[in-house]
């Protein structure tokens, strides 16, 4: 055989393994797919089979009406309201505090980044007790507060993430403006700002993913059907209990999904360079 | 002589305006972590259930914990046992797809897509709904198996033995983030490396383990001790697929801990389990980071 004949074919098997394997690891959500797309009593019965006979689409509506009353419509809008307001807040205040850690030479800097370390490291099962007794004491138990209020003080991710990219613009630009009059605020609104932008879009990206699948914090703070997000609400559909529609529950999986798997088609490459570049995450 | 300065000056002095930007972290940090990781030690020394006011017992939560209550050593095996088989597998499927994807063009960047997506999705409820429903008796787990000609009758969540694998499987195929920074870590290794080793006459597999490893240590180390750490914090997936079902053989400590401080209400005994949880990490942590220096390659 000729080398090059024999590179072919060396090729040709690479792409066959590696094609094979990527299908493995997508064939669970491939399989809720076309699932979902299945009479519910068919579902079981040709399970090892991924197209379905005959595609029927009334499990969306189905599933749409959710439960106690209260439709899809609701949590979706919950759980919009939440992770808009979050990004934001998460995007704002890393930001900000970003650009005071990367730039600004004060006493105390290094002694507060270290401690933005440490906090990403604590186990959140430590601060839930007390976090939940002292959002009881404000009373905002039952309330959106304790899941949106907290995203406006930083996160340590973001931040880190966002110092990872200040760095890596040149300090001449802030020295010239300095040089022209231009105080800290000017220069993080005039320089800083516009430049860090790709940094905040991956920020955002990261606290979306991370709000719109939030279970614990809902489930520890929410009490009130009406304002399940759609995390908690999904939990309490698929239930054995409440409902063994799973036609219905596989057609609400997939549409809870469809927003982070948007995001993940358009902005795969701030992702990936997010993770690469600050090696954090998951 | 100077000059009184104005208030515009003074708060654009480094020291001022540095605080002022990293104000909010400060005061979250205050308030989110270091306030309640204090109520948090003082809890633990007291019986509380948010009721009525919190009273002091000394260590008796301590006591309880490691003397009458079998739950938290079955837990803790649970968790260390999730942890000790999931995270070795994890990190090697990561590194092996990670190898075989490092080269940059189209097509490996849609290959490296389609392998995060499960970790993209994974932590979701919804995967959690799936995954119950597909290692359930009539699942497609079983079905496969069925039409590869294995029996196929393993009712894989009622059984103890095999209840916790399906937890384990489910964190395995969230390798993509390690995946991610196992390619970046690769990219870093100098080819020349490479070049001169095979100029001296080594193989794919001398180059594997003489140079590929040690230049990855640093890499393999970082992402050994993210995934301990999110091992033993599991909570979410466990909660939802398996509740620690059958006869606890699935029951996480992260979870067993939620039960005792809010299904159970007493939240100063699960105040006592979260410090014991933070030491168990930190032992952890601590024997990674001792260890590291007789594997970890660094230049």
């Amino acid at each position: 055989m000729g080398i090059k004949k024999k590179r072919f074919l060396m090729k040709g098997i690479y792409h066959i393994t590696v094609a094979f394997l990527a299908f493995v690891m997508c064939y669970p959500l491939i399989w809720m797919l076309f699932s979902s797309f299945k009479e519910t009593e068919t579902i079981f019965v040709t399970a090892s089979r991924i197209l379905p006979e005959k595609f029927v689409f009334h499990n969306y509506g189905n599933g749409w009406k959710g439960f106690g009353g209260i439709r899809f419509t609701v949590f979706f809008k919950n759980s919009i309201f939440v992770s808009v307001l979050c990004v934001l807040g998460i995007v704002v205040s890393s930001t900000l505090v970003a650009y005071g850690f990367a730039r600004i030479p004060f006493r105390g800097s290094r002694f507060w980044f270290s401690c933005m370390l440490l906090s990403m490291m604590i186990p959140f099962q430590v601060l839930m007790v007390p976090q939940y007794i002292m959002f009881n004491q404000f009373r905002w138990i039952g309330t959106f507060l304790p899941l949106i209020v907290p995203c406006y003080f930083g996160n340590g991710f973001g931040i880190f993430l966002t110092v990872q990219f200040i760095k890596g613009i040149p300090r001449e630009l802030d020295e010239a403006a300095k040089i022209d009059g231009c105080s800290h605020w000017g220069i993080f609104r005039r320089i800083i700002f516009p430049l860090i932008v790709p940094a905040m879009v991956t920020n955002g990206i990261f606290a979306f993913i991370g709000k719109w699948d939030d279970f614990m914090s809902a489930l520890l703070y929410l009490n009130k059907p009406g304002q399940y997000t759609i995390a908690l609400a999904l939990k309490l559909f698929c239930d054995p209990s409440s409902s063994s529609d799973w036609g219905a529950m596989f057609a609400m999986s997939i549409l809870s999904l469809i927003p982070v798997f948007l995001v993940f088609v358009f902005f795969q490459k701030y992702l990936v360079e997010g993770i690469s570049s600050t090696g954090l995450k998951g | 002589m100077k000059g009184k300065r104005s208030i515009r000056q003074i708060l654009d002095s480094d020291h001022v305006s540095g605080y002022l930007f990293i104000l909010p972290f400060i005061i979250g940090f205050l308030v989110f972590t270091v306030f309640p990781m204090l109520a948090s030690l003082v809890l633990s020394f007291t019986e509380y259930d948010i009721l009525s006011a919190p009273e002091f017992i000394g260590i008796e939560n301590y006591k309880q914990l490691f003397l009458k209550d079998p739950l938290i050593y079955k837990t803790l095996y649970n968790t260390l046992f999730f942890t000790l088989a999931s995270v070795p597998l994890k990190l090697m499927f990561a590194l092996m797809v990670a190898m075989l994807l490092v080269k940059a063009n189209r097509i490996t960047s849609v290959y490296r897509a389609m392998y995060y997506l499960p970790s993209m999705v994974g932590g979701s409820v919804a995967i959690a709904v799936l995954w119950r429903r597909m290692f359930a008796g009539d699942g497609v787990v079983n079905a496969l198996l069925r039409s590869l000609g294995f029996p196929g009758d393993i009712y894989w969540l009622g059984n103890e033995k095999t209840a916790i694998w399906t937890l384990i499987i489910l964190a395995v195929w969230q390798f993509g983030s390690p995946m991610l920074i196992f390619v970046a870590g690769l990219k870093q290794v100098p080819s020349s490396l490479y070049e001169a080793a095979r100029v001296d006459g080594a193989n794919r597999i001398h180059c594997f383990f003489k140079i590929t490893l040690p230049m990855l240590s640093p890499t393999i180390f970082f992402n050994l001790v993210m995934q301990v750490i999110g091992a033993l914090t599991a909570f979410t997936q466990c909660f939802i697929i398996t509740n620690g079902k059958p006869l606890d053989s699935t029951l996480f400590y992260a979870v067993y801990l939620y039960r005792q401080s809010l299904t159970y209400g007493n939240m100063g005994y699960g105040s006592a389990m979260a410090w014991v949880m933070v030491a168990v990490i930190g032992v952890l942590t601590l024997i990674i980071f001792k260890t590291s220096d007789k594997w970890v390659y660094e230049e």
